[in-house]
């Protein structure tokens, strides 16, 4: 009962996802208890030899989602998704794609498509011959892929290319045939391995949007795997994390870094400080910590259900905390140290404060005015404070 | 023709090196330095140092006792057959200490031409080398193809036993095939005992035993290339050709074949090339009337000592092989190139 | 799978046709019967007999002198060959050199033979060297076939290999023969043993080319085995055979078992190295 609740979103949740200005069709049906899932994970799990690749995941997909599969490498997401493409077999557990099973299809069958990491281009193909590949496979005819092909290309903008060899094509453009030959089809899912790793940083932001306007353009439902939270956080409707073949959390974007369920995940996604302390006092509306690390009592302005005396953490994130010469009048959510670093970052500064017990505090701290003369340096004794909204106690 | 030593083998022993030298060894270093400082004396001395040494020795070896004994084969098949020794008139004669004479004689050529033995001999290599091609091809390519799709613990052990007939002598191999072809041979009398056949099949001295013989002995440069070539092939190709909709077989003849078709030519040409110009086959395993030209080059220059005949034998086969050749060479720099 | 069930059998049948001749010859190389082709009892005699016989044992010393001299060269001239292909980029004349390197892997031999012969006689004629043929001679052309080999192996392990190793020797002031000393040399050391080895077994095996160029007296071991065949199958051959694929067998399974532990160890360093264990230990 205790980890059922623990796994659902905080009890109080001040204004959350809900008051993100709202796309124009933007729909979010995972909140809708009566929607039909699209996809559907069934307790998987996926061994090879005595090395479990994915352990018991279960997870619904919506229509329309772009749907992110984030995690450091050998956390089992690639393998998540080439159970989807069916590339490999789950051990135990089943995928509806649809409400159809999929477990006796072979990929070839699957009304689904994949986008390589390495994009898998056949060299000896054009563009063209690239894009209609999977439609050929159909025996669709010849007028149809012609005009199906053409489409395609002129989503991604390559109809000037499709003569060309994948060799002659730059990178980006590898990745639009890539994509071109894998929508081609019109899946009922798409699948993306990674689908920006091997650009350069630049047109990796670029595409980032191109991506997301093609999958709202054309509707399908978009399931990424990727080790980068930016890409996750930026293009996402939702985002599963994993760690070692299990999902840690499942959320929107910010949900999943405002509202981190576990260490690992608060670590995982952005920067924060963790504090250790002991629960003292459990009210509905708040909850006070004993920190012996942060040699101060935080006050988290949300209830958790942990009785009192129980080991927990608190994580605050460093742009939401603040740094002040004098200390506050409020003592809860203050601890006083020594700026050690200070990284000048243009539009924000780091500033690294290590506490009496050792411990070192990260803030972020934007530079609203024009910096002549840093108000604070190094050496300093600085109060480092918080909001009470701005902590998340974490029990696991 | 012997071909048993194996590049493949070669480089995978190199692709696994040990990058030092060995201790205790270190004083080796020292004394061929010293030494290579006593000869870079004498060959700066000879006009003959560093880089330009390095590409020169080989090239003027290769020039000496590659290219230029092609020239002396070019010149003898113009000359004529003489009872002397060596046994043909020379092309070129100081008629008087100022005047030489050139006398070129085509008779040789034109020999070759009216007697059908050699025009047969020649199509007849060609057929036997194209049709051994494609059977190896056919035996060869599936073999290949199960070896790079085997488990990668399992490749090295089975590509080994590819190979390692191939270090064993090529002519003991093909002896190994009289034993079983004879009339009185292995697989006649396992035959006879079955009950299969009451009389023993004629095998031995057939084209068919040729073809038997250059495939066996052939096999491992069809399979070796083609191994090469599966072996690097990207899987997601496959993944992909099935993700989008194409079966295990069609996947295989649109994107496997066509992609592997470098390799299938470098096999090919590695088994056709050699096996026209065969004489150990031939002679071991086929019979009189099945005429080869490197048998036949072999008769006119041993039992003949017609060395003029014999000469313009190997340029008119050179001439077939040309072509060949030149498509192997392309295909050899072509694929260094991509290595590099 | 019958994917499987058919890849499976296809590898059967071309380990059975590759294997099943060889296991044959040495069964029979056993056989206490003079005809071959009769089962007579186990027996060892034609191993005894095989010693006794002197014209087989003194080709077999021709033919090992001939091939570890021209092993030796071959490896000498084919190193520097495949590291002008691999290194030198463009040099004048680079077409025509890769072209003679290539060549020999596919000419017949009969030719090469032919050629290399009449180069002899015509040399002879002309400066009166060689005088006559014999071991010489046959040392010559099988230098110049076994090179090709020895150059290709050489190159495609010196391609495969990251230059700027070399560039940083000389960076750091080696002079071009001290990095190839001790650079370059220790690389592509693996490669010369392999090209030695390829060269060596190439020059004992070779019959067509080593007829053309040997004179009397030089007689290498695979002419008197031809010449022993021609006249039939006889046990001796037979025994000879297994003595030679046991010998190769032994060899190959040996540089198998030593290339896969180096492997095996040098993939054992590296995952140290990345665990970050190395400096510990």
């Amino acid at each position: 009962m205790a980890d059922d609740a623990l796994n659902q979103p905080p009890v109080s949740r001040p204004p959350g996802p809900a008051a993100k200005p709202a796309r124009p069709n933007y729909r979010e049906p995972w909140q809708d208890p009566n929607a039909q899932p699209y996809v559907q994970i069934v307790g998987v799990t996926k061994t090879f030899g005595p090395f479990v690749a994915v352990d018991d995941v279960t997870l619904d997909i919506y229509r329309g989602e772009l749907f992110a599969l984030l995690g450091g490498s050998g956390c089992g997401k690639t393998t998540l998704l080439r159970m989807l493409a069916g590339f490999e077999i789950p051990s135990q557990g089943r995928i509806l794609i649809d409400g159809v099973d999929m477990s006796e299809i072979p990929p070839y069958d699957r009304p689904v498509n994949m986008m390589f990491q390495s994009y898998a281009l056949f060299p000896h193909m054009t563009v063209q011959a690239n894009v209609a590949f999977g439609l050929r496979q159909e025996r669709l005819p010849a007028g149809d892929v012609r005009r199906r092909v053409a489409e395609a290309l002129e989503l991604v903008q390559l109809s000037a290319f499709a003569k060309r060899k994948p060799h002659q094509l730059s990178g980006g453009q590898r990745q639009r045939v890539a994509l071109a030959r894998s929508l081609v089809k019109r899946p009922k899912l798409l699948l993306l391995d990674e689908p920006l790793a091997a650009l350069d940083a630049k047109l990796r932001e670029q595409t980032q949007f191109e991506l997301v306007n093609i999958q709202e353009q054309v509707g399908i439902t978009f399931v990424m795997v990727t080790h980068d939270q930016d890409e996750a956080m930026s293009m996402a409707t939702r985002i599963a994390v994993m760690d070692q073949g299990w999902i840690r959390q499942t959320g929107t974007p910010a949900e999943i870094y405002e509202y981190p369920q576990n260490r690992f995940v608060a670590g995982f996604i952005g920067q924060v400080n963790m504090f250790e302390g002991l629960v003292t006092d459990n009210q509905p509306d708040h909850v006070l910590i004993a920190s012996e690390e942060a040699d101060a009592t935080l006050y988290v302005s949300h209830g958790a259900e942990v009785p009192a005396g129980t080991v927990v953490s608190v994580a605050v994130r460093p742009e939401k905390m603040a740094i002040a010469g004098q200390p506050p009048d409020d003592r809860h959510n203050a601890v006083q140290g020594i700026v050690q670093e200070i990284a000048y970052l243009g539009d924000h500064s780091v500033y690294l404060v290590e506490l009496p017990t050792g411990r070192t505090v990260r803030v972020k701290a934007p530079n609203t005015t024009r910096m002549t003369e840093m108000p604070v340096t190094w050496e300093d004794h600085v109060w480092v404070t918080w909001r009470p909204d701005a902590g998340v106690v974490l029990t696991a | 023709m012997s071909r048993k030593g194996f590049l493949p083998l070669g480089q995978r022993m190199a692709e696994a090196g040990p990058p030092s030298w060995p201790h205790g060894l270190q004083w080796l270093e020292q004394v061929l330095e010293g030494l290579w400082a006593v000869c870079l004396v004498v060959l700066r001395r000879l006009g003959l140092v560093g880089r330009r040494l390095v590409v020169n020795l080989p090239f003027f070896w290769l020039a000496l006792f590659f290219l230029v004994p092609f020239a002396i084969v070019l010149e003898i098949s113009f000359a004529e057959s003489d009872f002397g020794q060596p046994p043909y008139t020379p092309l070129f004669e100081w008629v008087e200490p100022s005047a030489l004479a050139i006398r070129i004689n085509l008779g040789n050529y034109t020999f070759l031409l009216q007697d059908s033995l050699y025009i047969l001999a020649y199509l007849n290599s060609l057929k036997i080398a194209a049709i051994s091609t494609v059977l190896c091809l056919l035996i060869g390519y599936p073999m290949a193809y199960a070896i790079a799709r085997a488990d990668p613990r399992w490749r090295p052990a089975l590509l080994m036993l590819v190979i390692l007939p191939f270090w064993t002598s090529f002519l003991i191999r093909v002896y190994a095939w009289i034993g079983i072809l004879n009339s009185d041979g292995l697989l006649n009398n396992f035959l006879l005992w079955l009950g299969v056949i009451g009389e023993p099949l004629a095998i031995r001295h057939t084209e068919v035993a040729i073809y038997i013989g250059i495939v066996y002995s052939y096999l491992p440069f069809m399979v070796l290339p083609l191994y090469a070539n599966l072996e690097k092939m990207d899987r997601s190709l496959l993944e992909a050709a099935a993700d989008l909709g194409c079966r295990p077989i069609r996947a295989f003849l649109t994107v496997t074949l066509p992609l592997s078709l470098p390799g299938v030519l470098a096999g090919s040409l590695l088994v056709f090339i050699p096996a026209v110009g065969e004489f150990v086959i031939p002679e071991l395993l086929g019979g009189s009337d099945n005429l080869m030209i490197g048998k036949v080059l072999w008769d006119e220059f041993f039992a003949n000592r017609d060395w003029p005949v014999a000469s313009a034998v190997a340029i008119a086969l050179l001439l077939f092989l040309v072509i060949p050749i030149m498509l192997f060479q392309w295909a050899q720099g072509r694929q260094q190139e991509r290595r590099t | 799978m019958s994917r499987g069930v058919v890849l499976f059998s296809a590898l059967a049948f071309g380990y059975a046709f590759l294997y099943l001749p060889i296991l044959l010859l040495i069964i029979y190389s056993f056989n206490d019967s003079a005809n071959v082709a009769i089962w007579g009892g186990w027996t060892l005699r034609w191993y005894g007999a095989l010693l006794g016989n002197d014209s087989l044992l003194g080709a077999f010393w021709v033919s090992l002198r001939v091939a570890v001299v021209s092993a030796s060269f071959a490896v000498a001239l084919g190193t520097a060959a495949g590291l002008a292909l691999a290194r030198f980029g463009r040099f004048r004349g680079r077409a025509l050199f890769g072209g003679m390197i290539t060549a020999p892997l596919v000419m017949p031999e009969v030719i090469t033979g032919l050629s290399l012969l009449l180069l002899f006689v015509t040399l002879q004629g002309l400066i009166g060297w060689p005088a006559g043929r014999g071991m010489t001679t046959i040392m010559i052309a099988h230098t110049t076939f076994a090179m090709a080999y020895v150059a290709i192996i050489v190159q495609s392990r010196l391609s495969g290999m990251d230059e700027s190793v070399e560039e940083a020797a000389q960076d750091l002031g080696a002079r071009p023969f001290k990095v190839f000393l001790v650079i370059t040399l220790p690389l592509i050391a693996p490669a010369l043993v392999a090209g030695w080895l390829l060269a060596f077994t190439l020059s004992l095996d070779d019959l067509v080319i080593a007829s053309f160029v040997s004179g009397p007296g030089s007689s290498t071991l695979p002419m008197e085995v031809f010449s022993s065949v021609r006249r039939g199958v006889s046990p001796e051959i037979n025994a000879l055979a297994t003595l030679f694929v046991l010998f190769v067998s032994v060899g190959i399974i040996i540089a198998g078992i030593l290339l896969n532990r180096q492997e095996r160890r040098r993939q054992r360093d590296d995952q140290l190295a990345y665990s970050g264990r190395a400096q510990e230990v």
